[in-house]
């Protein structure tokens, strides 16, 4: 490879291999963003790697609106088969190693941190799949009560989720996130890493060649700052997902925005940044994947049902 | 009686796409919205209507959304026969008329005579407005005379009733068909004409009401009468709601941009048209949990 095509997401400038355009992703569609816009992706010198759409409210406006339409289609399969179909994207995303790997160095990974961050991804992938029918066994109750009644609770899903991924990891941080609401039966509408969107929209890709129903998981690229106010400000989003990493002025403001419609709201703590990953990989993904293997994160994310079912003495 | 108007069916569908592709700015927005809710008939006609239903349809007929009491009432509310004295009763301080199926409403399968008894009764029960069904098995097999006549003598029975006249544009087979209906509703007296009883699919659509639109405008060019037209059934966004606006507008002029002339048949549409509403005054988008059922 010559100096000029390393720079390039596409690998080559030959006829065999074009560049590609980065889209969204909504309602298992590639489309082009509402304004038309694009930013500019650049490597650690600074040089142009690929245009990534520039979003605005009105991809925000009909990312949620699907997401709220296809909330039906995954609560109503079996919590067995939504296990089975988030082990498929664990499957696909092992296949398309190379190319996560080759995005990731693009954008100024180490070929061994890179590596270690998709890996990791496969393992948090099959880790949550085996999660999806044992959250009630593990976080449901029997309740004691006073009276002649059969008291239990389980968990349900929330319905729409905003989540607003880390910067880096580019991957591990949005699956962190991305994960236990999969499992808890969530629809979702992710905001994805600006400085680092490639594996994201990839992913994207994923998504869409393993049985992942249309509109659950919407992927969105641009200015986060310019997004985040729109999905917080939102009436049909119910929680909102965020890291720790988030400047404190936008947190702040997606708790206040968020009033309006009593959403929810959580910073959980995935980022790790790009020198850390490059410099300590072993330490700094274990470590990560530890702390996002966490089934409670799914429990923070469900809505707690409790029934009470008459009974005779 | 009535001559058969050749329809260049690829021509109105190109006309239709370039009407859906105006830019409306938010100021035009507004103001769309503001007409297409003060446009509206508030629809309600399910075998299971129970008071309780219709009464709280005509409350949210008087008050759309409580949150912004400015927001202006529907043209009319539009209902069973039987559930008209009591939709009377809880609008009769208000503008709001209320509208009445009648005719043996959806299919128009009855004698003229109880067609007839059915519009004096709900007459009498103090509809405003009277939605009458034509007989499409009469018109398809070209007895014009007969659904002229029936028209003719529904619109007496009416009295100082508006009549409007549904075409069911979904059992008429072809653009001509259409056509020449409203040419012969409009000549037997019709107030309004009307696509759709919303009970059959492929109901109200961009083509068929600008082939309407027509036959109002040249209806007017040749005699000065103008007559109303009401889309009903399948418009459910702000959007189509303000791409038939358009056409309105740029069809027959601004004359008919008035609830007196244009209506919207719907029972979705109120709330989309309220979410827009309540979007452009917060800047937030709206969730339906914040909205009424009904």
């Amino acid at each position: 490879m010559d100096k000029q095509t390393n720079h390039t997401a596409s690998q080559s400038n030959t006829m065999n291999s074009i560049p590609k355009t980065y889209k969204n992703y909504i309602n298992g569609e590639f489309p082009r963003t509402e304004s038309g816009r694009y930013y500019s992706v650049k490597d650690p010198s600074d040089k142009h790697i690929a245009n990534v759409g520039l979003s605005t409210r009105k991809d925000i406006r009909n990312a949620v609106q699907v997401a709220r339409k296809a909330h039906g289609a995954w609560t109503d399969k079996t919590a067995y088969n939504r296990g089975q179909i988030i082990y498929r994207i664990a499957e696909i995303l092992s296949g398309r190693r190379e190319q996560f790997i080759h995005e990731m160095v693009l954008l100024g990974y180490t070929k061994q941190a890179a590596e270690q961050e998709v890996n990791a991804c496969v393992e948090l992938i099959v880790y949550f799949a085996g999660w999806t029918d044992k959250t009630t066994q593990v976080f449901g109750s029997i309740n004691p009560v006073a009276s002649n009644h059969f008291n239990f609770s389980r968990q349900e899903s929330i319905g729409v989720v905003g989540i607003i991924c880390p910067e880096t990891p580019s991957l591990l941080g949005m699956l962190g996130l991305l994960l236990p609401n999969m499992v808890a039966g969530n629809s979702q509408v992710l905001i994805a890493s600006h400085q680092y969107p490639l594996p994201s929209c990839t992913f994207a890709e994923v998504l869409a060649t393993s049985d992942v129903p249309a509109g659950i998981v919407n992927i969105i690229t641009g200015i986060k700052t310019d997004l985040i106010p729109s999905i917080s400000q939102h009436m049909d989003v119910d929680l909102l997902v965020g890291d720790e990493s988030l400047d404190t002025n936008f947190r702040n403001m997606c708790e206040l925005e968020s009033a309006s419609n009593m959403k929810r709201v959580y910073f959980w703590k995935s980022f790790i940044s790009l020198d850390e990953l490059n410099s300590t990989p072993d330490k700094t993904i274990a470590n990560c994947l530890n702390s996002l293997k966490d089934p409670y994160h799914i429990l923070y994310v469900q809505e707690v049902k409790t029934t009470w079912h008459p009974v005779s003495e | 009686m009535i001559n058969r108007i050749p329809i260049d069916a690829v021509g109105i569908q190109e006309r239709v796409t370039r009407i859906c592709t105006r830019s409306i700015k938010r100021e035009s927005k507004l103001q769309a919205l503001d007409l297409a809710l003060r446009m509206m008939d508030l629809t309600t006609l399910e075998g299971s209507d129970s008071d309780g239903k219709v009464r709280q349809l005509c409350n949210k007929a008087l008050l759309p959304y409580t949150e912004l009491p400015n927001i202006p009432s529907v043209a009319a509310v539009c209902v069973y026969p039987n559930r008209v004295a009591l939709a009377k009763n809880i609008l009769k301080n208000s503008s709001i008329s209320v509208a009445s199926v009648a005719t043996a409403f959806p299919s128009g399968m009855s004698s003229l005579q109880i067609k007839l008894d059915d519009v004096e009764y709900a007459v009498s029960e103090g509809a405003d407005e009277i939605d009458m069904v034509i007989s499409r098995g009469a018109f398809l097999s070209g007895e014009y005379t007969k659904v002229y006549d029936e028209i003719a003598q529904i619109k007496q029975a009416c009295g100082s009733a508006h009549l409007k006249v549904i075409l069911e544009t979904g059992e008429l087979g072809s653009l001509e068909n259409i056509r020449m209906a409203s040419d012969l509703a409009m000549k037997a007296g019709a107030d309004f004409i009307k696509t759709s009883t919303g009970k059959i699919s492929p109901a109200a659509s961009m083509p068929v009401v600008l082939v309407m639109l027509q036959a109002i405008r040249d209806n007017y060019n040749s005699t000065g009468v103008k007559v109303g037209m009401k889309p009903a059934g399948g418009i459910r966004s702000s959007k189509q709601a303000i791409q038939y606006l358009v056409m309105v507008k740029e069809t027959l002029g601004i004359d008919w941009l008035n609830p007196s002339l244009f209506r919207f048949g719907a029972s979705s549409l109120a709330n989309d048209v309220l979410m827009q509403w309540v979007k452009e005054k917060t800047g937030r988008y709206q969730s339906l949990n914040y909205f009424s059922n009904d």
